[in-house]
């Protein structure tokens, strides 16, 4: 099976506190720490234990710029055959439709049969995998947390409200989003990715994916970013103030009369 | 001014939270508007007047390859019925995640999701606001609607609109093809677990912040100590820390403790939106800024990982 993942490469939030630049266009980027979309190693760990059990192999792409290339190297590590950099300066500013278009042209160049995307990124939209779907015609399913392969069919699970799983035929070749949690994504360190640093990742750019300019980047976009804010903070916690003895004799007091301290 | 739908979700008769929350998030697109909501199954004649208690017009879409929800199949009957500009609002939920963005290609109209606020409209353009980072910063969005729009709305933080009473339109008659490449099997419930936390009067919440799986003994002995269970966030049950039974939020399990200690959790809407009940939250996190002290009643900015035993200490010392 022909796999090809789309990652990202998202600013790492466990790591960061997010600040926003003073034109209040953006967020700090300087400091920020960046990884791969936690989403997208489930995916890239879940295509290559299917290609382990079935044979073929497994595709990492991205949008972005130069930088964007440690993602891929990082899921190469993982066990990715070949990496896809897309990048152009005209994708700056593309919405996610405009990412998806981008992805469709990618998967055109290839032969897929089966397209991961993470269920989410760090702008929570949850879009670009059901949109790129129906750019290519493809049926979806999101959210999955079970996959098992048939005779031209995956069995999957997609994971509903409470918790519970909702089973699934479709046709491939298909898109999946992929939900955390599906399997345990393999360790990489330093040694692994040093392994997979001098392979090489094409780069492909808005005309060698056939694109006109026009149909991606900011002027394309329909959904467009105005600013960052920071949120009205409403009544909020209060807060426990003093040394650390304080706070806990405060709170066990709270704690006593709410009911919290049987 | 565009024709505004609203999809509503159900399941036997009764209708679900967001079904009146996408209600008042159209008014606040435009008040003046008359929404139409759209109920779509087999044999809904029960979700369909209910819907007509609050919307002015409600369309009934009976079939039966639509007696379950199954996005693509939902996406073919919308594709035949909706206008070219139309707006449609849906739940950011499982189901509003599957249908939305491909339905926004297939309308060849803009998609914005998990829109938490709304500023209304100028000219083409609706004016909303999103939450990045699991609400650590906002955004205002601006959609570009002149050729319609699928807005995904982030469930429980509308509030649920009266409304006037509607009629129901029936327009089953009207649906093209709806064969699909994806076919709906069934529904496995989730399994029970060791402890019941939706019985719990008082939760210890464990999050991202306890950082390793052997920190956890920690958050057992507090639990101890009070009189607690111990709950916790997803990536908890991800990483297969804790069972599955034990998380918190849309995925998971619904509580309504009494007291719920949040302890390295951000405050995500998915975790958050499975505590109910009005509990008194406690947050504990090292982040001054995280979400989570948004909506805790009492909050400390402390390091669990030192917290924790500490006050573990002086509880047992009680
Ligand atoms: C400085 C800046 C400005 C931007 N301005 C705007 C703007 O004004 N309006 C706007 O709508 N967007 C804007 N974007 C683009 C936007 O941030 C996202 O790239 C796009 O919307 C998709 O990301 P998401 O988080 O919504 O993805 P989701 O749909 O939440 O992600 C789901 C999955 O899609 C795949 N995926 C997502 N992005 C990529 C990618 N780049 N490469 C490969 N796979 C991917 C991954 O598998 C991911 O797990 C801007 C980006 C930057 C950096
Ligand atoms: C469809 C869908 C369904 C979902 N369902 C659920 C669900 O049911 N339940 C759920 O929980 N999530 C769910 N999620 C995931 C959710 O979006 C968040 O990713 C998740 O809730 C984050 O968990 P967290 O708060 O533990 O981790 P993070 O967001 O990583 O937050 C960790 C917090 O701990 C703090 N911290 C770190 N170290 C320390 C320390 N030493 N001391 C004190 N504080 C510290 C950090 O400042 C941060 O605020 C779902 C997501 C999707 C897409």
């Amino acid at each position: 099976m022909e796999i090809l993942v789309c990652v990202k490469r998202v600013p790492d939030t466990a790591e960061n506190e997010i600040e926003i630049n003073s034109e209040g266009n953006d967020i700090e980027r300087d400091d920020l720490v960046y990884s791969v979309n936690e989403w997208d190693n489930y995916a890239v760990e879940e295509a290559i234990q299917m290609v382990d059990k079935h044979g073929g192999s497994v595709t990492v792409v991205t949008v972005g710029d130069e930088e964007s290339e440690e993602v891929l190297r990082r899921e190469m590590a993982m066990g990715a055959e070949n990496g896809l950099l897309l990048t152009d300066d005209a994708f700056e500013g593309s919405d996610g439709r405009g990412i998806a278009a981008l992805l469709k042209a990618a998967v055109e160049k290839g032969n897929y049969d089966l397209i991961m995307t993470g269920a989410q990124a760090d702008e929570g939209y949850a879009q670009v995998g059901g949109m790129l779907a129906a750019m290519l015609d493809y049926p979806y399913a999101s959210l999955v947390n079970m996959i098992e392969v048939g005779d031209g069919k995956l069995k999957v699970g997609r994971e509903i409200e409470g918790g519970n799983m909702e089973v699934n035929e479709i046709d491939l070749p298909c898109v999946l989003s992929i939900q955390t949690g599906i399997n345990e994504p393999r360790y990489v360190g330093i040694r692994g990715i040093r392994k997979v640093a001098s392979v090489e990742i094409p780069t492909l750019g808005a005309s060698d994916l056939g694109l006109d300019a026009g149909s991606v980047g900011e002027d394309a976009a329909r959904v467009k970013r105005i600013d960052y804010f920071v949120p009205e903070m409403g009544e909020g916690a209060e807060m426990l103030e003093g040394s650390t003895d304080e706070i806990i004799d405060k709170l066990i007091e709270l704690l006593k009369s709410k009911g919290g301290i049987k | 001014m565009a024709q505004i739908f609203a999809y509503i979700l159900h399941s036997d008769g009764v209708l679900d939270d967001s079904a009146r929350e996408l209600l008042a998030a159209a008014k606040k697109i435009d008040a003046g508007a008359e929404v139409t909501a759209i109920v779509t199954g087999k044999g809904i004649d029960d979700a369909c007047s209910k819907a007509a208690e609050s919307y002015k017009s409600v369309w009934k879409i009976d079939n039966d390859a639509l007696s379950y929800p199954n996005a693509e199949v939902v996406r073919k009957a919308l594709l035949s019925l909706l206008p070219a500009d139309g707006i449609l609002l849906l739940p950011h939920d499982t189901f509003g995640m599957d249908l939305g963005p491909g339905l926004s290609v297939k309308l060849d109209s803009a998609f914005a999701a998990d829109v938490v606020d709304i500023e209304g409209v100028e000219g083409n353009t609706l004016k909303t606001i999103r939450q990045e980072f699991t609400g650590q910063v906002n955004t205002h969005v601006h959609c570009d609607i002149s050729a319609g729009a699928v807005i995904n709305i982030r469930p429980g933080v509308f509030q649920a609109a009266e409304g006037q009473a509607g009629e129901v339109v029936d327009k089953s008659g009207e649906l093209g093809d709806l064969s699909a490449k994806r076919k709906f099997i069934e529904v496995q419930e989730a399994e029970a677990g060791e402890v019941d936390i939706t019985k719990s009067d008082v939760l210890v919440s464990i999050g991202r912040g306890i950082e390793d799986e052997d920190n956890l003994e920690m958050a057992f002995e507090l639990a101890e100590a009070m009189g607690a269970d111990v709950s916790c966030s997803r990536p908890i049950v991800d990483a297969k820390w804790l069972e599955k039974a034990r998380q918190v939020g849309t995925s998971g399990k619904t509580v309504k403790p009494k007291v719920y200690m949040a302890m390295g959790i951000s405050g995500s809407f998915q975790h958050m939106g499975g505590v109910k009940g009005n509990p008194f939250i406690v947050a504990v996190n090292k982040n001054p800024k995280a979400p989570i002290f948004q909506v805790a009643d009492v909050g400390v900015e402390a390091d669990i990982l030192e917290f924790i035993p500490e006050i573990t200490e002086k509880i047992k010392e009680l």
